[in-house]
């Protein structure tokens, strides 16, 4: 599995590490109840198919990354920079 | 039909014409008591104990390929009770127990071999680690026995003890750990199953679950709707596509954990052997292939095959371990899809469907819990009670935080357990 990183290119699947899918990038307000915090921690919609997760490019230029990526073959659609994804959730 | 010493004498002198199928191939009626959705390790022993424990056979248990496909045919086979957490510790324990009454029980060779589990530490901080582990296990009523670096020698002669980077200081000995066939335990299973009346139904995947003003009426499948009152869903790494049909949304994600087998060697591994580095852990089967594996590939994944990178960390914890395996050729690899909670510890509960059950999250250590799962999960479908070992397994903690059992303390991430 290669990954291509929006700054350094194409890379071996070794370089990054996973976190989770991307609901991880919208952290509810401290107090938005257990149900939020259960949502953002611990409940996901597990697709078997398109999923959008977050990964970090640890051995590389250290973006966060989103990457939409099909979870029962592994082709990867695409990466995108968390941060301008972020940008577009404002 | 009963297995005995006698009977297979009897057949081998007379062609072995007498032997008939295990189970009956059903079909499925219009309506059953209860329905379970997954024919695995613990579908099947969850059927079982309805029927052996709670009398209910008008059961049916339905399974998308055929009976036994999934993880329970595709495991590393560890028997184990090493667990620490209050709520893990006495579930495993009295798996462990059933375990150990399984062949009795359902007439039925599973090939329950208590050949003794190592774990093996590598620093004084792991050494602690593990006598604190030993003692928790020794607490419940399991054993343990903490071995030092000559303890250990005695029984695995062929370790890198020297090894720069992980030199052996010792093992925590689980003289009951072991292995088991695998195949076996839902083969044998299913035989008990069907033989009380349950409706065993493979090809029929589930498509939708009914529910009326919040109480579950039956399932729809390939092969027709079929109505129940109860309903328990026990499907491992498709959880969360099952669970959605009943508009729920679960705390689990999938992922793919990949194992190797080796060519049949002669008797060379006596135990269970984990590798305390990180996760390497192998076994040799009774036909003497060498059964190992270890971390999930950490990403999430139902593609049933695993990448290279991890394939090649696997190898390498192998080698640095015991080089003298340097030289088999490995058989087969494959991967499975694993169901991971974010505490890493599973789910035996009700949903907010009335009648309708789930049990889950079992991580990539469901096969040591099959008899435990399937006892305490009819337990629950029949009753509406918890059982007692399995009652900290709630869906909720999640919600509340209460109760959350994160036996490595690797925080609210799915693939870190």
């Amino acid at each position: 599995m290669r990954l291509d990183c929006p700054i350094c290119g194409s890379r071996d699947r070794r370089e990054f590490y996973y976190q989770g899918d991307a609901v991880l990038l919208e952290r509810p307000a401290p107090d938005a109840g257990a149900a939020a915090w259960d949502g953002y921690l611990h409940l996901r919609a597990n697709p078997a198919g398109e999923t959008r997760d977050l990964w970090l490019h640890e051995s590389g230029c250290g973006a966060w990354l989103v990457v939409t990526r099909n979870t029962v073959t592994h082709a990867v659609e695409s990466v995108e920079l968390a941060s301008r994804v972020k940008e577009g959730l404002r | 039909m009963r297995f005995s010493g006698l009977r297979v004498l009897r057949e081998g002198l007379t062609g072995n014409k007498g032997w008939t199928p295990q189970w009956r191939d059903a079909d499925p009626k219009a309506e059953y008591d209860a329905i379970i959705i997954g024919g695995g390790g613990h579908g099947l022993s969850t059927a079982y104990y309805l029927a052996k424990e709670h009398g209910l056979t008008n059961v049916a248990v339905l399974e998308k390929g055929y009976l036994g496909g999934g993880n329970v045919g595709r495991n590393t086979t560890i028997v184990r009770a090493n667990y620490f957490l209050p709520g893990n510790s006495e579930f495993y324990s009295h798996s462990l127990k059933l375990w150990e009454g399984l062949e009795q029980d359902l007439n039925y060779n599973v090939m329950h071999s208590q050949r003794g589990l190592i774990n093996l530490f590598h620093s004084d901080g792991q050494r602690d680690a593990f006598a604190r582990r030993g003692n928790a296990m020794i607490n419940q009523g399991d054993d343990a026995v903490l071995l030092d670096r000559a303890g250990v020698r005695k029984h695995l002669p062929y370790l890198d003890f020297d090894n720069a980077r992980f030199p052996i200081y010792g093992g925590l000995l689980h003289p009951r750990g072991g292995t088991a066939r695998h195949d076996a335990v839902a083969w044998g299973y299913a035989r008990g199953a069907s033989e009380r009346g349950v409706d065993l139904i493979q090809q029929c995947e589930v498509t939708g679950i009914d529910i009326e003003n919040g109480r579950v009426r039956g399932v729809q499948t390939t092969r027709g709707a079929i109505r129940a009152k109860k309903v328990g869903i026990v499907v491992a790494g498709r959880s969360g596509q099952v669970a959605a049909m009943a508009g729920m949304r679960l705390p689990i994600e999938s992922h793919v954990l990949q194992a190797f087998v080796t060519e049949g060697l002669k008797p060379c591994i006596d135990h269970v052997v984990s590798f305390g580095m990180g996760h390497f852990y192998i076994s040799q089967s009774d036909k003497g292939g060498l059964v190992f594996g270890g971390d999930l590939d950490f990403y999430a994944s139902y593609a049933a095959r695993g990448n290279l990178p991890m394939a090649e960390h696997v190898m390498e914890a192998g080698m640095a371990l015991m080089p003298m395996i340097g030289k088999a050729r490995v058989l087969r690899s494959w991967g499975g899809i694993m169901d991971m909670t974010p505490d890493g510890s599973p789910i035996i509960d009700k949903t907010d469907t009335q009648g309708l059950f789930i049990d889950c999250g079992w991580c990539y250590g469901g096969f040591k819990a099959v008899p435990g799962s399937g006892f305490s999960f009819a337990h629950l479908m029949a009753t509406g009670h918890h059982h007692g070992p399995a009652a900290r397994y709630r869906l909720d903690r999640f919600r509340t935080g209460r109760g959350l059992m994160d036996e490595e303390g690797t925080g609210s991430q799915h693939n870190l357990h």
